[in-house]
């Protein structure tokens, strides 16, 4: 297992990959198919997805394990291979990775809300637990806590995935511009509240991904960074907000558009920089070339 | 407007459930939609009016949502207040002297499996007086044209939060107009705009829960 923190303390901006739903998707994934079941199904896609990004110059590789938690894959009757899927999530990308690359195992919201009680704690707790001790067991570096909204299911995700494993932990929140121009996430929560509470938690990397194109992540980086310095910045951002052409869905931000804003994201105060949905290997090569050349 | 009356709409708006509930902090101890509804009608207050009252809390913290001054939680707590009011009028819904507005059937679309949006519109149009057939995620085009069958004065609504499923919702638009053109189709979710709504052909699109409550409303007067 290696350490990120130890990679970033060198100081270089290092690359992550981009989109795996868009991927998984373009490879025939169809919608209502359960993406994680492709780790045993379609082995071969995962791994051309992942080893997608390695070949881009992607310094590190995710998961195909967003939707791995139990409950989300109660969705599909899948709840009791969740430690199945997610370790097998974790191998494929090892594989990719070799050992010069580093792995990070994706853990995305459970799509349950603690606040309304239909849900308890302990449930939640244990479904986490299982995903990051899978994934570990699988192979992956640091775990990424991802897409998060709502304080209390984050840092329960965090704490769990601390009890139960011994890798680092990435937690990235998802916000949205208000109207007042302010960022927030669909559960009111602001980049400087979310920095303070997951790091109390036990993360030792903090951020955002998907959101509406890489500007907006410059906005939300630099909130952080008021509350936070010294903590590493993980981005993930998308290819902008997605428009309907021709009755196809399209992410609007091309490799070139991204790569030209990427110079004011690590002036910001990020520390990993790679996609999330919409985004495919050139946006990843884009942004690679451009980090690299600085 | 009646003090209590008054007081149980604002219960509403504030996510005030009952006495026991924590939220929202700043009302702590105090009695909630639950506790000042009985109260009301145990002291022969109009079930009409209480609903009513509650509607216009509902509004005001569907406005406020929209303007992003308060967010999920504060909508989720508002719709579970309205429900603690709903289950007190239940008796009178059912003697007829409440009447539904009408019948909404909602589901998110095939392929889809989030329901957290789809919840919340659901819980506040059924809050502002209309009956909800909830179909629950990942409602095939068949699932909604069987209910529709079944409701043939309904209005559709139909939810998606991902960029995959937009041309699922599409689908579902064409064969429920092909089936049933008179029945009017509001879409929403977060990848949604008012441009790819009125391109799929659907009636209505509404940005959030009160726009959807709004939309209902005008159709309804128009109809």
């Amino acid at each position: 297992m290696k350490s990120l923190l130890a990679a970033l303390k060198k100081g270089a901006v290092l690359v992550s990959d981009g989109a795996w739903g868009t991927q998984l998707h373009t490879r025939g994934l169809k919608s209502g198919e359960c993406p994680e079941l492709w780790n045993i199904t379609h082995r071969t896609d995962v791994y051309g997805v992942a080893k997608g990004y390695i070949d881009a110059g992607a310094d590190m590789i995710e998961t195909n394990s967003f939707g791995g938690s139990p409950s989300k894959l109660g969705h599909y009757g899948l709840q009791d291979r969740a430690a199945e899927l997610n370790a097998a999530a974790a191998a494929i990308s090892r594989e990719a990775a070799g050992d010069d690359h580093f792995v990070l195992g994706s853990m995305g919201p459970t799509g349950v809300i603690l606040l309304t009680g239909e849900v308890t704690e302990a449930t939640l707790r244990e479904g986490f637990r299982i995903q990051a001790k899978a994934l570990e067991k699988g192979g992956v570096d640091a775990l990424c806590i991802e897409t998060m909204a709502a304080v209390d299911e984050a840092c329960l995700a965090v704490r769990a995935a601390r009890e139960s494993a011994g890798c680092e932990i990435i937690c990235t929140f998802t916000f949205e511009k208000t109207a007042a121009g302010e960022y927030r996430t669909m559960m009111g929560v602001s980049p400087a509240e979310m920095a303070r509470a997951v790091k109390e938690a036990g993360a030792d990397i903090i951020g955002t991904n998907c959101g509406n194109g890489l500007e907006g992540m410059i906005d939300v980086v630099r909130e952080i960074r008021k509350t936070d310095q010294s903590t590493p910045v993980l981005v993930h951002a998308n290819a902008g907000k997605p428009v309907l052409r021709n009755g196809v869905t399209v992410f609007p931000e091309t490799p070139e558009m991204m790569a030209s804003k990427v110079g004011d994201l690590i002036e910001a105060g990020a520390d990993i920089i790679g996609g999330c949905c919409g985004t495919g290997p050139e946006h990843i090569r884009a942004l690679a070339d451009t980090i690299r050349k600085r | 407007m009646n003090e209590l009356v008054e007081k149980i709409g604002h219960c509403v708006e504030r996510g005030k459930i009952n006495k026991a509930s924590p939220f929202p902090g700043n009302m702590k101890g105090q009695d909630g939609a639950d506790e000042l509804t009985r109260q009301a009608l145990e002291a022969g207050m109009d079930a009409e009016a209480i609903l009513q009252s509650c509607i216009a809390g509902m509004v005001r913290i569907g406005e406020k949502f929209g303007r992003n001054e308060v967010f999920v939680p504060e909508m989720l707590m508002a719709a579970k207040a309205m429900k603690a009011v709903t289950e007190h009028l239940k008796p009178f819904f059912q003697s007829g002297s409440v009447q539904a507005k009408g019948t909404l059937i909602i589901g998110t679309v095939a392929g889809d499996l989030h329901d957290i949006g789809k919840n919340l519109v659901s819980m506040f149009i059924e809050g502002n007086g209309w009956n909800v057939v909830d179909l629950g995620v990942d409602v095939k085009p068949e699932k909604f044209t069987d209910a529709i069958r079944k409701n043939p004065r309904c209005v559709v609504g139909l939810s998606a939060l991902l960029t995959t499923t937009i041309a699922s919702m599409s689908k579902t638009v064409r064969e429920i107009k092909a089936l049933f053109p008179e029945i009017k189709i509001i879409v929403g979710g977060a990848p949604l705009t008012m441009e790819i709504a009125t391109g799929m052909g659907a009636s209505g699109y509404a940005r959030d829960p009160q726009g959807a409550v709004t939309w209902l409303t005008d159709i309804k007067e128009t109809a």
